[in-house]
């Protein structure tokens, strides 16, 4: 492989522009598949959800979906986009062995939704809009699986398996519009436009939308043009790309391979490359000596689909609240900065958040819970927060008990961290750990006098007004209590004990 | 006693229902003959002796337990093996699926168990129903029963032969442009090719989805009618099938009169390549019409004459989308997989070894007619061909209630006479494809012998779509009248077998 120096970013975008268009694969979340009654459930035995339909046998025949059509409407509304009132499915004729048919039933000239755009917002706060060109309804392939070869690539391989389980699994590809104009800031968008798509098909509820799954992948098109120019230049299509964080990247070495290649004088070819994950760059995929012809025509199997109007608006009217719109409503009722509101969306934390507050605890201490303490711990395991081994409901519950005074803050830590650790919900946790806070005031007090009495001086130096002084002794009380007095009550009984003789 | 296989299916059913023959004996009868003369005829690519066995005996034990029984319980029939049925094989004439047992049962096949029809075997036809002679068989052509060295027509030759020899009272074709009624028509036989979505396609292996339509085949068009009230119906397994009733067709084949009913004779069907003897059977049938009170009109269709053109655009082009799967990776013949070659050079040479030149001939051509540059002069264009087709039917059954014209322009021809010639075969089917492309309904049904060569003339009749009782009614009574004229049915003018 040559490997072509690349030009700096900085350098590449000083003489150039940059042209994007992203492919966005969505797998539905039906229970059956587009075309036929087969299970679409995750991780079964290979081969086993399947049918005549879904493995192409001879004399097979599709019908379609009802709820993936409904789906691809309900995506295609929230993406601004017209619905058609009459299209069809066509087939997209090319061979390849996961593929049962030998044709993939799609739509070519005739999408369910097309024209249409989603705001995102970058890191600044400024708001790009992305253009969607058209989203359309077609299955996915089955799966292969290279054996012998190195890369688990099909070179090299000395044999293949099939697994048809994911064949016919109905997927919605949302296609953009030429995005112009987003110059240095082209990698940013492309991130911020898979993740905003991906909150938005969750927030639709009709797919999980797990890149890491491969229920939403990402192919990125990138082309430059010297500044000033019209025309688009050659794009290079890299196939799925499967992070948000693996989108910016392959947009920023694209641009970077691009205008080496450029500057040199050479010409882009045509050509499907793959991203690696490992050091962030692309290798050329299989170059398209000609372009692929498809041989795309409507599907004869299947009748055309005409939503109706009323149909639509219903789900029109049924469509929740848009994530952008979510998020700006709730940054203002929790009081949030930017910046602020920023971690909780990186965090992943809006959903957990809101349903601690559903289960009762106030926005501020929820906030706190899963942005401090709980996603400190996500970070360490390498999880999502949601994957943590804890309940909105016991978090509300550990607020709770802070609030009510049988916790402090730093037994409450505790509490969580006995949570995670299996040991219970949180009561059980406070039980089995002994970790009440101190409230028997004979206790207290007893306490609270020996620490007068140990520390003299710093007791005089309080009876003689300096009250900051008083620190020291609520840490000696906390010490000798192991953490399990409430402060301020200690402060207040240090106070009362030390008050200036008149 | 009667040979059992010289009874119409209803004749049979009746017998069966009231004791005086049993369908066990009924399904052996035919065995037997099959196993007498299908060396000579080759109209079925396999005999499933113990499965219609086995079915017949059910059909006898229910009458033994008094249940009731449908009209054609235990009648045979010799089912077109582009049919998928579990555990038997089914070739679809073709060496590519060669040793394949399917894993389920068509829609139709399950119809054909639940009205209590016994399914004698796998009937011939050429590979993947292209053609019309049934020469395109991978598994060797079927011969013509009224004259072995001839053609039996095609794609369902063996159907149809199935009947004309006696192997069969009832069987089952399906017509892409012809390939239920021009078998009909060089075999002395009655078929129909009922409306587009009228019978399931479900597990009926596709060559042009747009245009297939499995029907029924029979001796008389009362027992065409019989079978086809016992295949019709929605199915929600097949997306293109009609979800209402099912025109009465059996009462239309039994009420048999024409008074008053409008007739139109195709203009277009006649002329330059039509046989003398063809043209004057059919005249003379257009004349019976009017003698038994119709009012026989002149229609002009003048787009019929783009027709095949139309048709040779879009059956290939769906074909070689519909046959790419045949891939040598799920079922089937595979060839060449020697652990050293791709998957791609195993397909290629699968499809190489397992594919005839006809089939071939057709994917390359389709290919070609989808290609991009390429779509709208010949996929665009045949489509709009057949757009002004319909019209063409539209304005004319404004006008009259049914169109008549020959089925086929000429009789059965010798076997090999045409099997160079592609476009000589085509044309067999001029008057059939119109049909095909609008989606409407026709029958064949004979109408006398060529005197020139003294083989059968087929007889079409063309009624609007979901009109389908028409073809019955017209038929019914244009056979009535031609057995009283003949003295007895036109099959048994057929030399012994």
């Amino acid at each position: 492989m040559t490997v072509t120096e690349l030009v700096s970013y900085e350098d590449a975008l000083a003489s150039y522009d940059p042209v994007m268009g992203l492919e966005v694969h969505v797998e539905l979340g039906t229970a059956t598949k587009m075309f036929c009654g087969c299970s679409t459930a995750l991780g079964a035995e290979p081969n086993s959800q399947t049918c005549p339909t879904c493995l192409g046998l001879p004399g097979s025949l599709p019908v379609v979906n009802a709820t993936g059509v409904e789906s691809a409407i309900r995506i295609g509304l929230a993406l601004h986009c017209e619905i058609a009132p009459w299209c069809r499915f066509a087939r997209k004729n090319y061979f390849y062995p996961d593929m049962p048919k030998n044709f993939q039933t799609s739509q070519y000239d005739e999408p369910i939704a097309f024209n249409g755009y989603l705001d995102v917002e970058l890191e600044d706060g400024e708001v790009f809009r992305v253009e969607i060109e058209r989203a359309h309804m077609e299955e996915d392939t089955g799966k292969s699986l290279h054996v012998g070869g190195a890369t688990g690539r099909i070179h090299g391989a000395v044999h293949s398996l099939l697994d048809y389980n994911r064949a016919g699994i109905p997927l919605i590809e949302i296609v953009t519009k030429p995005i112009e104009g987003a110059g240095e800031r082209a990698p940013e968008v492309a991130k911020a436009y898979v993740a905003e798509l991906r909150e938005l098909i969750r927030a639709l509820g009709v797919s999980e939308a797990r890149m890491e799954m491969g229920q939403m992948r990402c192919d990125v098109n990138l082309s430059l043009r010297p500044h000033g120019t019209a025309t688009f230049g050659t794009r290079s299509e890299t196939k799925n790309v499967n992070s948000l964080r693996s989108v910016e990247r392959a947009a920023r070495f694209e641009i970077q391979r691009h205008a080496a290649v450029l500057s040199s004088g050479g010409t882009i070819i045509q050509e499907t490359r793959h991203f690696h994950e490992d050091d962030g760059s692309t290798t050329s995929g299989r170059v398209k000596e000609e372009a692929e012809d498809y041989r795309y025509f409507p599907e004869p199997d299947l009748v055309p689909i005409a939503p109706a109007k009323e149909w639509v608006e219903e789900l029109r009217a049924g469509l929740p609240e848009l994530p952008r719109l979510r998020r700006q409503r709730l940054k203002a009722e929790w009081g949030l900065s930017d910046h602020e509101m920023r971690s909780v969306l990186n965090a992943g934390a809006i959903g957990p958040i809101l349903a601690t507050i559903e289960a009762g605890a106030p926005a501020d201490q929820a906030r706190k819970w899963w942005m401090g303490e709980l996603a400190r711990r996500a970070n360490e395991d390498g999880v999502e927060l949601t994957a943590l081994p804890i309940s909105p409901e016991q978090v509300a519950r550990v607020s709770a008990l802070v609030a009510e005074g049988s916790l402090n803050d730093k037994l409450a830590r505790q509490v969580i961290e006995g949570v995670l650790a299996g040991e219970g919900d949180p009561d059980t946790v406070v039980e089995k750990r002994g970790l009440k806070v101190v409230s028997d005031e004979g206790a207290l007090g007893a306490a609270v006098d020996e620490a007068i009495a140990g520390n003299a001086a710093i007791a005089e130096k309080i009876r003689g007004g300096k009250v900051a002084a008083a620190g020291a002794l609520v840490g000696a009380v906390m010490k000798a209590t192991r953490g399990q007095a409430d402060a301020a009550r200690v402060r207040e009984l240090i106070l009362e004990r030390l008050a200036p003789q008149d | 006693m009667t040979d059992p296989t010289r009874l119409t299916a209803a004749q049979t059913a009746a017998a069966i229902a009231s004791g005086t023959l049993t369908a066990v004996e009924v399904t052996e009868a035919h065995l037997a003959r099959i196993e007498a003369v299908d060396e000579k005829v080759n109209a079925f690519l396999h005999v499933d002796r113990e499965g219609a066995l086995a079915q017949a005996r059910a059909v006898d034990e229910k009458r033994e337990r008094g249940e009731a029984l449908g009209p054609l319980a235990g009648v045979p029939l010799a089912l077109k093996d582009i049919f998928t049925t579990e555990g038997v094989p089914t070739t679809v004439g073709s060496k590519i699926l060669e040793g394949w047992l399917p894993p389920y049962d068509a829609t139709l096949v399950k119809r054909l168990k639940d009205a209590d029809i016994v399914v004698l075997g796998k009937a011939n036809m050429d590979e993947f129903a292209m053609g019309s002679s049934t020469e395109n068989s991978a598994y060797g052509p079927t011969g013509n029963p009224w004259d072995l060295t001839r053609i039996p027509g095609g794609s369902g030759g063996g159907s149809a032969a199935a009947l004309a020899a006696y192997e069969a009272p009832l069987a089952i074709g399906t017509d892409t442009g012809g390939s239920i009624r021009q078998p009909a028509a060089m075999t002395g036989t009655v078929g129909v090719k009922p409306t587009y979505g009228a019978v399931s396609r479900y597990g009926m292996v596709a060559f042009s989805s747009s245009l297939d339509q499995g029907g029924p085949c029979a001796r008389t068009v009362l027992d065409a009618a019989l079978l086809h009230e016992a295949i019709a119906g929605h199915d929600p397994l097949d997306s293109t099938s009609i979800d209402k009733p099912v025109p009465p067709v059996v009462e239309a084949a039994r009420s048999a009169d024409v008074k008053g009913l409008r007739v139109g004779v195709v203009k277009e069907f006649a002329g330059e390549g039509y046989q003398a003897g063809v043209m004057q059977r059919f005249t003379e049938s257009v004349e019976l019409l009017r003698e038994l009170g119709a009012e026989v009109t002149e229609i002009s269709c003048p787009s019929f004459d783009k027709a095949l053109a139309a048709y040779y655009l879009i059956a290939p082009s769906e074909c070689s989308s519909n046959l790419a799967r045949f891939d040598a990776m799920r079922y089937g013949l595979r060839v060449g997989d020697d652990g050293t070659r791709s998957a791609e050079e195993v397909t290629a040479l699968t499809r190489e070894a397992g594919f005839g030149a006809e089939v071939k001939r057709r994917i390359m051509l389709g290919t070609y007619a989808l290609s991009s540059g390429y779509y709208d002069a010949y996929y665009g264009s045949a489509q709009k061909v057949r757009t002004l087709i319909t019209r063409d039917f539209e304005k004319a059954f404004e006008q009259v209630d049914v169109l008549v014209s020959p089925t086929s322009p000429t009789t059965a021809f010798p076997i090999g006479e045409r099997a160079d010639d592609p476009m000589a075969m085509y044309l067999a089917d001029l008057c059939t494809i119109p049909t095909n492309l609008a989606g409407n309904a026709a029958m064949s049904l004979p109408c006398g012998l060529a005197p020139e060569d003294g083989l059968p003339v087929g007889l079409q009749i063309i009624a609007p779509a979901m009109a389908d009782d028409r073809l019955y009614r017209v038929g019914a009574a244009v056979e009535a009248a031609l057995t009283a004229r003949w003295g007895h049915p036109l099959l048994e003018e057929a030399p012994a077998l």
